[in-house]
């Protein structure tokens, strides 16, 4: 009964954003309409929300009548992980989806006083639009609620070990929130285009919904990837994947925005450009949806394949993108402004940070599509990996750094040579350094001793900056955000390039009582204990650490789940600022010896740190005072006259 | 900028679109991820990596059932199919290849000697060029090969207990290949 109620929440869901996407396309100016536009959106929104609680309910409850919660849970499973295996497969992360977008409508109705009417109307509209792609996918396609009947099965097939962790539990909805959340830029590009106003003051409304989905994306990628640092057990955090890649190329088109908004807002140029790329950011979440969830490439987490669903987000794919570009192709040029600046101004190097971006985002692109294209084309296969990101990956990023570290000093529109001195400074003692550290890594290669002083650069002139605007006594909470999120690039560069060459593994026999040395520490294989999980029974592997005066035990397991039989890894993980040790069982070896593969992983975790900071930035930057003004002024009266 | 120039994205946008439909074709057409299903397996040439003077060709694997199996010791699902992998060369008489991936060949025989030597042949694709030619995504892969040379199965990810009773030991058999019972055996309890 109760997944039948969820089934006909999601469809009145449906059925609102029709009218939610009629009512806001075709009568925005109305106020009648308008109202009726905002209704349906929080309606749209409480029927997901109705639908999305009764499948958890049945998750909850383990009724193994409904085919999906048969196929991802268990009755063995601990509570949370019944919870959270409600987004552990494709039907149900979609509903996860769908009630994440709804939150964004939601979220965007309730600020939607201080735009006028008719704007907030045109982008309800857009993404009520959205919305019902979503839904008629989860209704047609991915049903979760189908049921089992008369083949009701007694016990259910348990959710993807790998999936039973913390990282799962809050992961998809921090990713979601930022794929979805790139939604509302791409409506307010729309809602725009239609109403032929791009200005200054509609990059000031984009840029607080664009920093927070931005946010979201930044730190669901960071998760993502500490998650298979130590759930997968190979001690890597990003591998190139196909559905990394997918979270990886919105995220690259967002950053480009986020900057392309900072040049528009303030000097009104870069306008189509800017239309164009709020455009593309959220296309390529849906271009990410379709790659993981169609079968076009296989990777180590897509979900099942079925040609429906691939045939169904190509063409929703074709309509949405499609649809927005040719909007874009016949109204955009209306929008040219000619705003000169020179090459030394803030304008060029942001001209400069969009350009890197974009070409690492077509690199990205072009390694996730090439294998197909090329199979098209010849029918062989290619494989493209880590050396061929790496190869654009490695310069294009020291490019970036080299370019950012001169931003602090740069002005609007032009800049005076002279207040470069402090740049150049700053170089020469990051430049000595960097050097220092090549002399203390030796014989890491002259890139990292790069990375590093390009890093420490970034920071001198930003820190240098920052103080100040701190004695001046002006800090903006934008101004404070950008360096933060300028700050955790640099940090996290520096966690990438130390970590990628200084890390040592080593793969050894152990035999208990027997001892290894790992970069300085010792490290004792005192045996292993058995011990029993909720669901599973697990060898349990004591390893104790002697680190100078410090010593602790180390416990990775060897976990055999009952329900599926399946065997998981689980490594074990001395987690520290400056390096991680990580060791992880391998398999058991003659007498009582095992395979043990021991890491040592310095300065991992900047890589997530630098994550953070950035998305923390990027939500500080928010909080300005001039975007909370905006809030709370009233926009109605004189926005009007400005619109077309 | 001509206002042309504002269709360039749009054009962009078809043109990987039209990418993605024709992938979208080829994985429908092909059941991803086997391409190579039913289709010869490619010709190659591979150094043995016990023996680097001493090439292996395609030809060399004709004549009986032979299962290729793609392996690599920087792969931990690799050492969990490897008792299995022991079972099955123990029990059977299929042709057991294995295709060293990606790897260190000094790690590779040092592997083989802790763990044991499941394969009749190992191949050295430490550059990885005979995983492309086989349409390889990651380690371990296993392809079962008729006597004519012909792909009849491939299996991405490892061969566990219930893989080899369900897809691997009926297809054995049809090709005629001679099972013991005790390759049958449940793993779970040895581990």
């Amino acid at each position: 009964m109760i997944p039948e109620l969820g089934n006909f929440a999601l469809a009145l869901a449906g059925a609102l954003a029709v009218g939610g996407a009629v009512l806001g396309l075709y009568g925005p100016r109305q106020p009648v309409l308008q109202h009726g536009v905002l209704s349906m959106v929080f309606g749209q929104w409480g029927f997901s929300l109705i639908a999305f609680v009764a499948l958890v309910y049945a998750f909850a409850v383990d009724d193994f009548s409904v085919a999906y919660v048969a196929n991802q849970s268990n009755t063995l499973l601990p509570w949370y992980y019944k919870i959270s295996a409600t987004w552990g497969g494709h039907e149900g992360s979609f509903l996860l989806w769908i009630l994440i977008m709804g939150t964004w409508m939601v979220a965007f109705s309730l600020r939607s006083s201080q735009f006028p009417p008719h704007f907030a109307t045109r982008v309800m509209g857009t993404l009520s639009l959205l919305n019902l792609g979503f839904i008629c996918f989860a209704l047609f396609t991915s049903n979760p609620f189908l049921r089992l009947i008369p083949l009701t099965p007694a016990e259910g097939a348990d959710l993807n070990p790998l999936l039973q962790d913390f990282g799962l539990i809050v992961h998809p909805p921090l990713l979601y929130a930022g794929y979805v959340g790139l939604a509302v830029p791409f409506a307010m590009a729309v809602a725009a285009l239609l109403e032929g106003r791009i200005d200054a003051t509609w990059a000031r409304w984009c840029r607080t919904w664009t920093n927070m989905a931005w946010a979201f994306l930044t730190c669901g990628i960071a998760l993502g990837s500490w998650w298979a640092y130590y759930e997968l057990g190979w001690g890597g955090w990003w591998f190139w994947d196909p559905v990394e890649n997918a979270s990886f190329m919105p995220w690259l088109a967002a950053t480009a925005l986020v900057h392309s908004l900072s040049v528009t807002e303030n000097r009104g140029t870069f306008k189509s450009w800017t239309v164009l790329l709020a455009i593309t950011a959220f296309s390529f979440s849906l271009l990410g949806a379709f790659i993981v969830r169609s079968g076009v490439l296989t990777s180590v987490h897509s979900f099942a394949v079925d040609p429906e669903r691939g045939m169904y987000i190509l063409i929703f794919l074709a309509l949405v993108v499609g649809g927005s570009l040719a909007l874009y192709a016949a109204r955009a040029g209306q929008n040219t402004a000619k705003v000169g600046y020179e090459l030394l101004s803030r304008e060029f190097f942001m001209l400069i940070n969009n350009v890197i971006l974009v070409v690492s985002l077509a690199v990205v692109l072009w390694g996730t599509l090439a294998p197909i294209g090329y199979e098209a084309l010849s029918g062989g296969r290619i494989s493209i990996g880590t050396p061929f990101f790496n190869a654009f990956f490695v310069p294009l990023g020291l490019l970036l750094l080299g370019a950012l570290a001169w931003l602090p000093v740069l002005n609007w529109k032009r800049t005076r040579v002279e207040v470069f001195t402090s740049v150049y400074q700053a170089l020469g003692i990051a430049g000595v350094l960097g050097g220092l550290v090549w002399f203390a890594l030796d014989p890491a290669s002259l890139l990292v001793a790069g990375a590093v002083a390009l890093a420490l650069w970034v920071l001198l002139t930003h820190g240098r900056q920052l103080w100040l605007r701190w004695r001046k006594g002006s800090v903006p909470a934008a101004y404070l955000g950008m360096t933060l999120a300028h700050v955790g690039f640099a940090l996290g560069t520096v966690g990438i390039a130390i970590t990628s060459t200084q890390s040592v593994e080593s793969d050894v026999r152990m035999t208990p009582q027997s001892s290894m040395e790992l970069a300085g520490k010792q490290l004792i294989f005192n045996g292993i204990v058995e011990v029993q999980g909720p669901n599973y029974a697990a060898k349990q592997g004591l390893f104790e650490v002697i680190d100078g005066e410090r010593r602790y035990t180390l416990r990775p397991e060897k976990r055999q789940y009952f329900a599926g039989g399946n065997t998981m890894t689980e490594a074990a993980i001395a987690p520290g600022l400056f390096a991680d040790t990580y060791v992880s069982l391998g398999e058991p070896l003659e007498g009582d010896a095992w395979a043990v593969r021991a890491h040592y992983k310095p300065l991992v975790r900047w890589v997530w740190l630098g994550a953070l900071l950035m998305a923390f930035g990027g939500v500080l930057a928010v909080f300005d005072k001039r975007y909370v003004r905006q809030r709370r002024r009233l926009q109605a009266p004189n926005a009007e006259s400005v619109t077309a | 900028m001509s206002r042309a120039s504002f269709y360039i994205p749009l054009g962009v946008f078809v043109l990987i679109l039209s990418l993605g439909y024709v992938g979208f074709d080829l994985g429908a057409r092909n059941d991803l991820p086997s391409a190579l299903i039913d289709k010869p397996f490619p010709n190659f040439n591979a150094r043995l990596l016990d023996d680097p003077e001493q090439t292996v060709t395609r030809e060399q694997l004709l004549g009986r059932p032979t299962l290729v199996n793609v392996w690599a010791t920087w792969c931990p699902t690799c050492l969990s199919e490897h008792e299995q992998l022991m079972l099955i060369a123990a029990n059977t008489d299929v042709q057991l290849v294995g295709v060293n991936y990606k790897d260190r060949p000094e790690k590779a025989l040092q592997w083989l000697a802790q763990f044991g030597n499941p394969y009749d042949l190992v191949l050295d694709d430490r550059d990885g060029l005979l995983g492309i030619e086989m349409g390889v995504y990651g380690a371990p892969e296993t392809f079962l090969l008729d006597a004519n040379g012909q792909v009849v199965y491939k299996r991405v990810g490892d061969i566990n207990p219930r893989i080899w009773r369900a897809e691997l030991a009926p297809r054995l058999k049809a090709l005629g290949v001679a099972i013991t019972d005790t390759a049958e055996q449940d793993s779970k309890d040895a581990s």
